[in-house]
């Protein structure tokens, strides 16, 4: 057995291949700016701010080319409290922003920071088009299903009905399941997890490092001051009843005991079981790397749409897929050929181009 | 004169100075590629060029109705020409529509060739000719050659084994080698062009060929013609010259600007007529460090540009009027973080989606005013197809050193016009230095190196250091920020000292542009017509005929918008009388009035078409004459005058 590394076997997490790597281990406080963080006491972001600070010591990479690129809304503060290079954009445009950022440059690290109403109502188009493309991001979409930095209407991910100052007598509104949409956009890597988490929060951020092209980790994020209890299903003493986790390769169970699975039915549908009823060797075994999304799609839809009671967890989908950016800069490369080569004499060349005359 | 020339042919040789052609037909007849290629020959001869492709904006209209003629016009003559030629001497008609749609523009007298094949009864009715306009003496004040291109085309590839439909299609290329043959142009350029454009389409290169030399031995046999014709060389400043259209200047003028700067050439654009054509040139450059991105809409394409600017890379996006609407929050980031972005508006007639394939300057205000809060942009506007590439090299130029968006006006008159272009060294270009931060620019109070991107140098210019420069990290973004740190700030001293440095450095940039010049040669005019972008060439055209008929006029032109040359206020104060021909309502007049309380009058046209320098010409006339006491002797402004 041969023991050269390849790129793909070298130190480091694959999706951050190209990113040099810190010579002298960093710290937590390395990706601490010196900004006061300015969310409201209790705000699900804090949670989130503090698993990501935590992790990027883990995953290696210097602070210099670490990026986070952010739309508008109350979760798109969060570059201005990391010591990395950072960009607070304009509303829903982080991922075509992002898009320019990783293209331009295979060295650095690109994580895009927005909320439900930045990437789902505004940005909608952009994120499915750096999904579909499949470019070097990891997208954490914040998703509180209320507008916050606004002061409380009703956002694309709320239950119909929900009253706001904007829907006094309830939200006509569908909401959108991120999940299935970013299937649905052919994302190749797609997560939900949950801020009060920290311990999945994290797992499923650095699964998403060791994956090349757009990763979307669905996060969901309490807002205690318009939408409070949001998801205290899933938080509280009944947890073990509303969350379904996911994991590759493992029977999907959940409940006291794991004594509810996810089973097929003969049509083709998923549906909830008893385990002792079914059996265990007849509960759905979670596969991330499955390439057809459709049963991906279909775990997905076992998510409460209106108030939320119950709801998968984990990676839904994983992967592998061609990156946009590297496809791109292997053309670029493949014309640009020799590094050697006479670029002024190439760039004169193709000035003159093929049919000149010359006045004397 | 006539001169006798035994090279080919024994027909008599007379020697004109200019010619405009029409060339006309169905958009599926291949007419813009017939004048391309008849522009080609033209140009390599040594004439000085100039062009108007007319297209409609449907891709393939309904056959042999008005909407759907397409045609080519091309002006080419002995001297330095400066417009696309306002009536055709010739008008080449593949059907009775094209016909009707153009006769109109054509001077008395002037040579009609027409396929004869398509007035068919039913194409006559389609444009409602009650009785066939070749027949009736309805023609009779014009040279008119009636052929059955479509018939000789196709007997001349009989040989190759096509349909008859296809057969037909070589129509465009006999054509072209008659007026080749009438023209006295060689042969070779457009036999060798056919060769590598159909290289791996034996078929369809020989019988092209084949119908292109037959169109040649035909006006050399048949006694169809009297004369040929011959417009020799025009006199040029030495150098090396090339065809180039507007559109790709700007490529390369971009191309030239980020290779300059040592930096990647990042495009991200969403295609839009009459834009695209750079969004495909850049694509095919990608050996020249090119990156391009074609955005899922324009609001995307700008933003990845601006992320590669952040990422250290020249961003520049490429769009028109409705797209530059949409591009607006985004250049109002890049004032705000001050990034270099260079945005090119090929302008179309408007407003809303208006007439794609037609020619405006009506997005002068969106470009300077288009944006929320005080977000000062630099404007420059091209002035004709070869300074497309200066003026995009100026903008990647001053994008660079000021850390600013830019804002590029051509439009579809320049972006599709060719014309010849000096080919400049590369070398004699001046390099642009980026001046990436590298090292911390201040120190903390407890003496902590420390990086300040809102630092600005003498030119008002910020401090820019970029991803993966180990120990500046920092964060900006559309929130105001505290001028040197860079922090969020909602203090009000600190925002408005920040909008007015924002607005001194793009006022400063008034120091990189050159004074203006004023074409006065008596200096004694009263009336000074001033333009900017692409009326150069017509109201150059419209001087030349004022001064011809004996009066005198001065002539300026604008090409940097914002800031304006130092000196205009003071040349403007020095007419008795100021015009400004534009091709929308008085957009840049309105902004001469105020900045300079000058009393310029607009001359306004927005007709999708370049402004006719005949119209223009009586237009300033008229002007001048209302000035003068005793108006001098009347002369000919009819046509383009040396």
């Amino acid at each position: 057995m041969s023991t050269d590394i390849s790129p793909d076997q070298k130190p480091g997490y694959r999706g951050l291949a190209n990113v040099p790597l810190a010579l002298e281990p960093l710290n937590r406080k390395d990706f601490t700016s010196d900004q006061e963080v300015r969310w409201c006491p209790g705000c699900g972001d804090y949670a989130i701010l503090a698993a990501f600070q935590g992790l990027m010591p883990e995953l290696g990479i210097t602070r210099e080319n670490t990026v986070i690129i952010s739309g508008i809304g109350c979760s798109s503060r969060f570059p201005y409290y990391v010591d990395s290079y950072g960009m607070h954009s304009i509303h829903g445009r982080a991922p075509a922003i992002a898009t320019g950022v990783a293209s331009s440059r295979p060295d650095l690290g690109v994580w895009v920071v927005t909320g439900d109403g930045d990437a789902l109502s505004i940005g909608g188009n952009h994120l499915i088009h750096a999904m579909r493309r499949n470019v070097n991001m990891t997208i954490m979409l914040f998703n509180n299903r209320i507008y916050g930095l606004t002061k409380g209407q009703y956002s694309p991910t709320s239950e119909i009905g929900k009253v706001t100052k904007s829907s006094p007598m309830g939200s006509l509104d569908t909401p959108f399941n991120p999940v299935s949409l970013a299937l649905g956009a052919e994302a190749a890597f797609v997560a939900r997890t949950i801020d009060s988490d920290r311990q999945h929060l994290t797992a499923v951020l650095k699964a998403a490092a060791s994956r090349r092209g757009t990763k979307l980790i669905e996060i969901y994020q309490n807002c205690p001051i318009f939408n409070d209890g949001a998801f205290d299903a899933i938080k509280g003493p009944e947890a073990d009843e509303a969350v379904i986790k996911l994991e590759h390769g493992q029977p999907i169970t959940f409940g006291t005991q794991g004594s509810r699975g996810v089973v097929i039915r003969p049509d083709g549908s998923l549906d909830i079981a008893e385990v002792a009823e079914v059996g265990i060797e007849n509960v759905l075994v979670h596969d991330a790397h499955r390439q057809d999304p459709g049963l991906a799609f279909q775990l997905s839809r076992l998510t409460d749409a209106g108030r939320l009671l119950r709801t998968p967890i984990g990676v839904f989908r994983d992967v592998e897929r061609p990156a946009y950016d590297d496809l791109a800069r292997e053309q670029l490369n493949l014309a640009r050929g020799d590094e050697s080569s006479d670029r002024d004499g190439a760039l004169q060349e193709l000035l003159f181009g093929k049919d000149t005359w010359t006045v004397r | 004169m006539t001169t006798e020339s035994g090279r080919t042919s024994s027909t008599p040789v007379h020697t004109l100075d200019r010619v405009v052609i029409r060339f006309a037909g169905d958009s599926g007849d291949g007419m813009q590629l017939t004048g391309d290629r008849f522009t080609a020959e033209s140009a390599s001869f040594g004439n000085d060029i100039s062009t108007l492709p007319n297209f409609p904006a449907e891709i393939r209209a309904p056959q042999g109705t008005l909407p759907g003629v397409s045609s080519f016009q091309l002006h080419f003559a002995n001297y330095d020409i400066v417009t696309p030629g306002d009536r055709p001497d010739v008008l080449v008609a593949m059907n009775p529509a094209a016909l009707k749609a153009n006769l109109a523009d054509v001077a008395p007298g002037g040579l009609l060739i027409v396929d004869t094949a398509e007035f068919t009864k039913r194409n006559l009715s389609k444009v409602h000719y009650a009785t066939n306009p070749l027949e009736d003496g309805s023609l009779d004040s014009y040279h008119l050659v009636a052929l059955d291109l479509t018939g000789l085309a196709v007997g001349a590839v009989a040989d190759f084994g096509l349909g008859r439909k296809e057969a037909s299609r070589a129509k465009n290329m006999f054509a072209l080698g008659l007026l080749t043959w009438l023209y006295s142009r060689d042969t070779e350029s457009t036999i060798s062009f056919l060769q590598t454009k159909f290289a791996s389409k034996e078929k369809l290169r020989d019988s092209n060929i084949a119908a292109f030399l037959a169109g040649h031995a035909y006006g050399e046999t048949v006694e169809e013609f009297a004369v040929r014709y011959e417009v020799s060389p025009a006199p040029m400043p030495a150098g090396t010259y090339r065809q180039v259209t507007g559109n790709l200047a700007t490529a390369y003028g971009l191309i030239t600007g980020a290779h300059k700067a040592g930096m990647q050439l990042f495009l991200g654009s969403y295609p839009i007529t009459p834009a695209s054509d750079i969004l495909h040139e850049l694509s095919r450059r990608k050996s020249q460090n090119v990156l391009t991105f074609q955005a899922e809409d324009e609001i995307a394409g700008v933003g990845a540009a601006l992320g590669a600017s952040f990422a250290g890379a020249l961003g520049v996006t490429t769009t028109s009027g409705p797209g530059l609407a949409l591009k607006a929050e985004t250049i109002g980031l890049a004032v705000m973080t001050e990034l270099p972005l260079v945005v090119v508006d090929v302008q179309r007639a408007g407003p809303s989606t208006g007439m794609p394939t037609k020619t405006e300057q009506a997005d002068l205000s969106q470009a300077l005013f288009g944006r929320n809060g005080e977000s000062p942009v630099p404007v420059l506007a091209a002035s004709t197809p070869s300074n497309c590439f200066d003026t995009a090299l100026e903008a990647c130029r001053i994008a660079v050193r000021y850390r600013t968006p830019v804002i590029m006006l051509s439009d579809g008159y320049l972006g599709n016009g060719a014309e010849p272009w000096r080919v400049p060294d590369l070398s004699a270009i001046e390099p642009i230095d980026p001046e990436f931060a590298t090292a911390p620019n201040s120190a903390a109070a407890d003496g902590t190196p420390r990086f300040l991107p809102y630092e600005r140098d003498e030119k008002g210019a910020r401090a820019w250091a970029i991803p993966g420069t180990p120990g500046l990290e920092h964060r900006i973004g559309g929130l105001e920020k505290s001028a040197g740190l860079g922090n969020v700030s909602y203090d009000p001293a600190n925002h408005e000292a920040m909008v007015h440095a924002r607005a001194d450095k793009i006022a400063g940039i008034v120091r990189d542009i050159p004074d203006l010049e004023v074409d006065d040669p008596s200096g004694e005019a009263k009336l000074l017509v001033l333009g900017w972008g692409s009326t150069l060439g017509p109201i150059t055209a419209a001087v030349r005929r004022v001064r011809a008929a004996g009066r005198v006029i001065a002539q300026t032109h604008v090409r940097h918008i914002n800031p304006l040359p130092a000196n205009l206020g003071e040349i403007l104060k020095s007419y008795d009388k100021v015009v400004v021909p534009e091709m929308n309502l008085g957009q840049f007049t309105q902004l001469l009035r105020a900045q300079y309380l000058v009393d310029a009058e607009c001359i306004s046209r927005v007709r999708g078409l370049p402004i006719s320098p005949s119209d223009l010409a009586n237009d300033l006339t008229v002007r001048i004459d209302a000035l003068t006491p005793e108006t001098p002797a009347t002369g000919s402004t009819s046509e383009e005058t040396k």
